[in-house]
C-alpha cells in the first residue's frame, strides 16, 4: 500500500513537471507581455529596462528553473496587469469559482437524476422523448451560446435574473466570500449554474436512463417483482441503488472539470472567478496568472486521480493481492 | 461587502436591507476592460487615466469639448519664454484631509520621473521645478514649448505626505514582489473618493463633499464593473441593471436605440485608423517582389490609396459610425483640417498607376492586422484586401490578437511587417505628437519616429517638425503643421482611413458628456 502510494505520488510529480514545462513553453508564443504592460508611447529603452527587471532577458533554462522552484513554494510571482501577488489574487477568486461549481454540480444531480429515472422507467412516454431531445440540445449547443440565450430570455426579456456578476457578497471569516446569504447573490447564481451544469446534467440523465434500462431487465428485479414488492420499492430501493455506482464515479470526475473549465461560463456572466481571470490574463499576456492557473488545474486533476487510485486500492482486494 | 459573523441571522437581514437603500443615486456602469491598478503613473492608457481622473486631478483639466480649463492651478502664465508660472488653487484638500500645496506638485514631478513610470514624458526630464511660495510653482524649461501643459489633464497630483507615509514613493512596478499601497488605494482631490477596489471585479466610488468646485453632477456614488463579453455588456444595459455601458458594438447600436429605456450615444473618436507601408527596407519581408521594394515608389502607395473605397467601409463595416480622414489627426484637433481632402477612390487610376510603376500584373504582399484592438479592425483589413485584389494586388492577411500583433510589428521585434493597420490618438491632442511618433524618420532600432513602422522619411518634414516644436505663435505654428501634412500627404506617407466612432449605451434619465477622447468623467453625469 505504502509503496503503491509513493509510486503514484512520483508519477503525479512527473505529470506536474511536464505540465509546468508545457505551460512555460506555451508562454513563448502568446505575445510580448511588455507591450501589454505599458502605454503605446513608451520608448524602446524603457521597454527594454522593464524586460530586464522582469528577468525576461535571462537564458530560458534559468527562467524555467526559477519558475519551477518558485511554483513549488506556491509563489507565482506578481501579476503583470494587477501588480499584486498572484497567490493573493487566486485566493480572492477561488470562492466564486467553487460556489458556482458546487451549485452547477448540485443542479446537474438534482435535475438529472429524476429525469434519468423517469426516462428509464417510462421509455415510451412523450415526456421521456422530450427529456431526450432537450438533453441533446444540452450536449450539442456550445456553452457561451446557452449562456447568452438564457441572458436574453431571463434578464433582458423577463428581467427576472441578473445578467452578470455575483450580486451582493458577504464575507465569511477572513478569506471566504459567499453569495449564498443574500437574495441578489442567490439570484445571480441561477443562470450561470444552469449554463455550466447543463452538460453534466445531460450526461447524468442519459447515464441513469441507460443504467436503469439495463438493470430493470436483470433477474433480481424480476424476482423482486415476483415477490410482489410494490413498484416504488423495486424502482428506488433495488434498481436505482445499483445504477448509482457509475453515477457517483462520473460525478466525482466531472466536478474536477466543472471547476477547471468554468472559464467560458464565467466570461459570459462576468463571474469574478478564476476562469475569468485566466481568460483576461491570456488577452493581456499576464504570464504569472496563466502559469498559476494551468498548474492549479493540473494539480486538481492529479489530486483527484491520486485519491481515486488510492480508493480503488482500498476498495478492491484484487489490486492488493496482485501487488503483494 | 459586509462583514458577517457566522450564526448571526440578523446580519443577513441587515446586509439585505442596506443593499436596497444604497442603490438610490448610484450610477452603475460597465466598461469592456478592467481597471487593473490605481497608481496614476504606471500605465499610460485611456481607460485607466479616465477612471482615475474622477479621484485625482491635474493642474489643468479638459471640459466636455476637450478645451483646457484651470483645475488645481487657478491660472498660469509664461513669464519668460522658458519659464512658466502656475498659480495653485488655495483651500484644496485631498480626500484624507491634507492640504494641497506647491510641495505636492514638486513631489509629483519627481515621482513622475521615477523608475517604472509610464507617463514620464508628461513633464520633460530636463524641466526644473521651482517652488516660489506655497501656492506658486515655476517650471523652467530648456527651450520654449507651447504645448507644455497639453497633457497635464491626465498628469495627476498626488499627496506627498500620504504617499511617503504609505511607502509608495516608488512607482508600482510589475517586477515588485509586494503590492504597492498606491496600486490599491487612491487619495486625490477630485469630485469622487475611492471606497473600494477589487481589480477586475468591482470598483466603488463615493461623492467627495469637500471638492473645491461646484458639483454639476447629482450622484452620491458610482459602481464600476468590467464586463468583457460584448453581448453580456449590452444585455446588462437592456435589462436595466446598468445605467451606462461602453463601448457597445456598432452592430448593436440600432438594438439599443430600439429598446425602450435605453439609447446609444455615438460620435467620432479622436483615434485615426490608418494603413502603413514599409518604405525603408530594400526588399519587402512579405512579398513576391524580390530585389526591390515596390512601396518605395510613391505611385504604388498612391495606387493603394486610390484602390480603397472608404465610403464602402464606412457604410458596410462601420455602419456609418466612422468619419473618413484626409490627414493623420482628428479634424477636432487641428484648425486647418478642412483644407485637406482625400485622394479620390478610383480603381482605374490605381491600376494605371501600378502599371506605370511596372507592376501591371500586380504583386503579393503580406498584411498585419490586429483583431481585438480597434472597432472592426479585422473586417476593415479584409475589406482592404478584397479592394486591393481588384487592382491585382494579392494581400495575405495575418490578423491576430493585439498581444501578438504588437509584439510583431513594433520596434521590439524589429518592425517585422510590410503592410499594416494601426490606430493612433495623439496623447497631447496636438499634431506634434503625430509628427514625432508616426511621421518623423527613424533608424532600424526605432530612434526617431518610433511608431513610424513603415519608416517613411522626409528631411523636409523633419525640419518642419523641429520648428513646430518651438514655435510659440499659434497661427504660425498651425501654418507649419499644415505644410508638414501637405508634404507627407503628397508622399502618401500613410493611408489615413477614418476616425472610428464612439458608441456608448446610456439608460433613459441619465445625462452625460461623451468626450471624443473616450474618457468618461462622472462630474458631467446627472441621473434622474
Amino acid at each position: 500500500m505504502f509503496g503503491f502510494a509513493i509510486r503514484r505520488l512520483l508519477q503525479a510529480m512527473i505529470v506536474m513537471l511536464v505540465v509546468a514545462l508545457l505551460a512555460f513553453t506555451l508562454f513563448r508564443f502568446v505575445g510580448d507581455p511588455v507591450n501589454q504592460m505599458v502605454g503605446i508611447e513608451t520608448s524602446i529603452e524603457e521597454r527594454e529596462a522593464l524586460r530586464e527587471r522582469l528577468g525576461l532577458n535571462d537564458p530560458i533554462p534559468v527562467q524555467f528553473f526559477r519558475f519551477v522552484t518558485d511554483a513549488a513554494r506556491f509563489d507565482f510571482g506578481t501579476s503583470y496587469q494587477f501588480r499584486q501577488p498572484v497567490s493573493d489574487l487566486f485566493a480572492k477568486r477561488i470562492p466564486a469559482t467553487l460556489e458556482l461549481s458546487f451549485m452547477s454540480a448540485l443542479f446537474a444531480l438534482v435535475v438529472g437524476i429524476p429525469m434519468g429515472i423517469y426516462a428509464g422507467l417510462n421509455r415510451e412516454s412523450a415526456l421521456s422523448k422530450l427529456f431526450l431531445s432537450v438533453s441533446l440540445v444540452g450536449i450539442s449547443l456550445p456553452t457561451f451560446f446557452i449562456g447568452i440565450l438564457l441572458i436574453f430570455l431571463f434578464s433582458v426579456t423577463l428581467q427576472w435574473l441578473p445578467s452578470f456578476g455575483r450580486g451582493e457578497v458577504v464575507e465569511v471569516g477572513s478569506w471566504w466570500t459567499t453569495g449564498f446569504l443574500t437574495i441578489s447573490g442567490l439570484k445571480a447564481l441561477v443562470l450561470p449554474s444552469i449554463t455550466l451544469g447543463l452538460y453534466q446534467m445531460t450526461l447524468i440523465m442519459r447515464l441513469i436512463r441507460a443504467e436503469m434500462l439495463e438493470v430493470i431487465r436483470t433477474d433480481y428485479i424480476k424476482f423482486a417483482r415476483a415477490r410482489g414488492l410494490p413498484d416504488r420499492i423495486v424502482h428506488f430501493r433495488h434498481a436505482l441503488k445499483n445504477t448509482m455506482v457509475p453515477v457517483i464515479t462520473i460525478t466525482g470526475l466531472q466536478l474536477g472539470s466543472i471547476i477547471a473549465f468554468a472559464t467560458i461560463t464565467e466570461t459570459v456572466f462576468q463571474w469574478p472567478g478564476m476562469g475569468l481571470m485566466f481568460l483576461q490574463a491570456v488577452q493581456n499576456v499576464d504570464i504569472p496568472i496563466m502559469a498559476a492557473y494551468l498548474l492549479l488545474t493540473a494539480f486538481l486533476f492529479v489530486a483527484i486521480n491520486f485519491i481515486v487510485d488510492i480508493l480503488y486500492f482500498v476498495i478492491d482486494p484484487r489490486l492488493r493481492i496482485g501487488r503483494a | 461587502m459586509k462583514k458577517f459573523n457566522l450564526g448571526l441571522a440578523s446580519a443577513i437581514l441587515a446586509a439585505g436591507l442596506s443593499t436596497s437603500a444604497a442603490q438610490a443615486e448610484t450610477l452603475k456602469f460597465a466598461f469592456q476592460g478592467a481597471l487593473n491598478q490605481l497608481d496614476p503613473y504606471s500605465l499610460n492608457e485611456t481607460f485607466t487615466l479616465s477612471a482615475l481622473g474622477n479621484v485625482y486631478e491635474g493642474l489643468t483639466r479638459r471640459n466636455e469639448n476637450l478645451e483646457i480649463e484651470p483645475s488645481l492651478a487657478e491660472s498660469w502664465e509664461v513669464v519668460e519664454p522658458n519659464r512658466w508660472r502656475f498659480h495653485l488653487r488655495k483651500g484644496v484638500k485631498f480626500h484624507n484631509g491634507n492640504d494641497f500645496t506647491a510641495e505636492d506638485v514638486a513631489f509629483s514631478v519627481e515621482r513622475l520621473h521615477g523608475e517604472g513610470s509610464d507617463l514620464a514624458k508628461r513633464v520633460g526630464a530636463e524641466v526644473k521645478v521651482e517652488i516660489v511660495d506655497d501656492h506658486t510653482v515655476d517650471f523652467v524649461l530648456p527651450g520654449p514649448n507651447p504645448i507644455l501643459h497639453y497633457e497635464w489633464d491626465t498628469w495627476y497630483i498626488m499627496d506627498k505626505e500620504w504617499t511617503e507615509a504609505n511607502n509608495a514613493v516608488a512607482i508600482t512596478s510589475a517586477s515588485d514582489t509586494t503590492p504597492n499601497h498606491a496600486a490599491l488605494n487612491a487619495n486625490g482631490t477630485g469630485p469622487f473618493k475611492l471606497v473600494s477596489h477589487e481589480p477586475g471585479v468591482k470598483t466603488v466610488y463615493e461623492k467627495y463633499d469637500g471638492w473645491w468646485d461646484e458639483a454639476k453632477h447629482n450622484l452620491d456614488g458610482v459602481e464600476f464593473t468590467p464586463i468583457s463579453s460584448d453581448a453580456t455588456r449590452v444585455a446588462a444595459l437592456l435589462s436595466g441593471e446598468l445605467d451606462m455601458v461602453y463601448p457597445i458594438p456598432v452592430q448593436d447600436v440600432k438594438r439599443v436605440n430600439d429598446n425602450a429605456g435605453t439609447k446609444a450615444m455615438t460620435g467620432p473618436e479622436l483615434r485615426t485608423i490608418f494603413l502603413g507601408m514599409d518604405q525603408m527596407r530594400d526588399e519587402l519581408l512579405y512579398s513576391d517582389v524580390k530585389g526591390k521594394n515596390p512601396f518605395k515608389d510613391v505611385r504604388v502607395r498612391k495606387a493603394f490609396y486610390q484602390a480603397i473605397d472608404i465610403e464602402g467601409i464606412k457604410r458596410k463595416i462601420m455602419r456609418d459610425l466612422s468619419t473618413p480622414s484626409a490627414i493623420m489627426i482628428s479634424p477636432f484637433l487641428f484648425s486647418k483640417s478642412g483644407d485637406f481632402e482625400r485622394l479620390p477612390y478610383d480603381p482605374d487610376a490605381a491600376k494605371a498607376l501600378l502599371a506605370e510603376a511596372g507592376y501591371g500584373d500586380g504583386f503579393s504582399v503580406g498584411m498585419d492586422c490586429p483583431n481585438d484592438r480597434y472597432v472592426n479592425d479585422e473586417a476593415i483589413c479584409q475589406a482592404v484586401a478584397s479592394m486591393l485584389a481588384r487592382i491585382g494586388v494579392k494581400v495575405d492577411l495575418n490578423a491576430q490578437p493585439k498581444a501578438k500583433y504588437f509584439a510583431k510589428v513594433l520596434a521590439s521585434a524589429g518592425y517585422d511587417t510590410s503592410f499594416y493597420l494601426l490606430g493612433w490618438t495623439p496623447g497631447s491632442f496636438d499634431s506634434w505628437n503625430i509628427l514625432d511618433n508616426l511621421i518623423q524618420c527613424r533608424d532600424e532600432t526605432g530612434k526617431g519616429g518610433a511608431f513610424n513602422l513603415g519608416g517613411y522619411c522626409s528631411a523636409e518634414v523633419d525640419a518642419l517638425a523641429d520648428k513646430i516644436l518651438v514655435e510659440n505663435d499659434p497661427d504660425k505654428r498651425d501654418a507649419l503643421i499644415a505644410e508638414a501634412y501637405t508634404l507627407s500627404n503628397n508622399d502618401v506617407a500613410h493611408i489615413p482611413l477614418h476616425q472610428q466612432g464612439l458608441a456608448w449605451g446610456v439608460a433613459e434619465g441619465v445625462e452625460l458628456a461623451q468626450r471624443a477622447d473616450n474618457q468618461f468623467h462622472f462630474r458631467f453625469v446627472t441621473k434622474n
